[in-house]
């Protein structure tokens, strides 16, 4: 798989669980309290999932798992997510 | 799959005919998903070079010699074969027609692709915005869609710089190198035009211009759009 790529690459898996794109929704870092564009943060792909990292500070804000029975994410470093319309 | 045609020794175009195609902006791309016979499955992005209505799509595809899915799609895949696919994807990294700010696009290699459909996005709908292409390849024969590119580039309305990093055409003026600030400079327009960005191309490639570019100044930070193809 490859090392880094980026927000960008996880419109597939969650078309498949959300209506809108979810790509251009504004995700704020908890850490360091950055709101970006879910599309500019990095992607980091595994076999198991998706690490996603804040695109200024580096730290974990979510990891996609896609499973078979359905993808699980876990928000753990975002403080909220912005859709707009 | 309908038909392939090659693009440069490495690269191919692929047309699908999918039915049910919603039709496409200029930026999105899919998802193909390769399932082996013991259920084994690869899923990997490939942007849309094509744009519009239309259950016709277009592909280029890279082969990396050690990859998994590309090879595949570029060596084996045979007309009449099926692909699955998911898409149109992607609301972040596109271009409207109807935007009016001058744009400076960006491309490594098969990150031409998505910018591909920008341009003839661009072309079809008449629109008059400035286009700028800074297009980086190995060589003259990795250029993809080069014809296309030679006749488009025609319209006062884009113009297209290459830059060659390993070998250079006979008579060209700058020796082979990686892609400069003095390149991203004289290419770029003013601050004063408000201009946007896409740089698109290997994950190395993208974050080296879009540092370059921040660092010129000409561009608002978010203004500048990238995607990471992935890899260095
Ligand atoms: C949104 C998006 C759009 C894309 N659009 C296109 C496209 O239009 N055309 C296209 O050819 N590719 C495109 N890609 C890249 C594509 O998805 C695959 O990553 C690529 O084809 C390699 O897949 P593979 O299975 O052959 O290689 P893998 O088995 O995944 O990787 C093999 C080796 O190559 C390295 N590698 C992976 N990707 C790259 C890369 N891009 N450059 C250099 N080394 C790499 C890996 O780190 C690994 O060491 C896109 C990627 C994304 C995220
Ligand atoms: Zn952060």
């Amino acid at each position: 798989m490859s090392a880094r790529v980026d927000g960008n690459a996880l419109a597939g898996i969650l078309s498949e669980y959300f209506r809108l794109d979810t790509t251009s929704a504004i995700v704020q870092c908890s850490g360091c309290g950055t709101r970006a564009a879910l599309a500019r943060e990095l992607v980091y792909p595994d076999p198991m999932g998706f690490v996603v990292r804040c695109e200024r500070c580096e730290d974990v804000l979510m990891i996609v798992v896609d499973a078979p029975g359905g993808a699980w994410l876990d928000l753990r470093g975002v403080d909220g997510v912005q859709f707009r319309g | 799959m309908v038909e392939t045609r090659i693009q440069t020794p490495s690269a191919r175009s692929i047309q699908l005919d999918v039915p049910g195609w919603p039709g496409n902006i200029a930026g999105q791309h899919l998802d193909v998903r390769l399932t082996a016979e013991d259920g084994y499955t690869a899923v990997r992005s490939y942007s849309i070079a094509s744009v519009g209505d239309g259950e016709r799509i277009e592909l280029a595809v890279d082969r990396l010699p050690t990859g998994e899915v590309s090879p595949y799609l570029v060596e084996e895949l045979r007309a009449g074969d099926q692909l699955e696919v998911r898409g149109p994807l992607g609301t972040y990294f596109v271009w409207h027609p109807t935007d009016t700010a001058p744009v400076q696009l960006i491309a490594g290699g098969s990150g031409i692709v998505p910018l591909m459909a920008m341009i003839r996005s661009h072309e079809t709908s008449g629109s008059t915005v400035p286009f700028h292409l800074l297009y980086s390849v190995r060589s003259p024969r990795d250029v993809f869609f080069a014809d296309e590119l030679r006749a488009l580039a025609e319209s006062p309305h884009l113009r297209v710089t290459y830059v060659y990093t390993r070998q250079a055409p006979p008579d060209w003026p700058i020796a082979p190198a990686r892609i400069t600030t003095a390149a991203i400079a004289a290419d770029a327009f003013s601050r004063e035009e408000n201009p946007v960005a896409f740089v698109c191309g290997p994950t190395g490639f993208v974050e080296t211009v879009a540092d370059i570019m921040v660092g010129l100044r000409i561009f608002a930070p978010l203004t500048i759009k990238t995607e990471r193809f992935g890899g260095k």
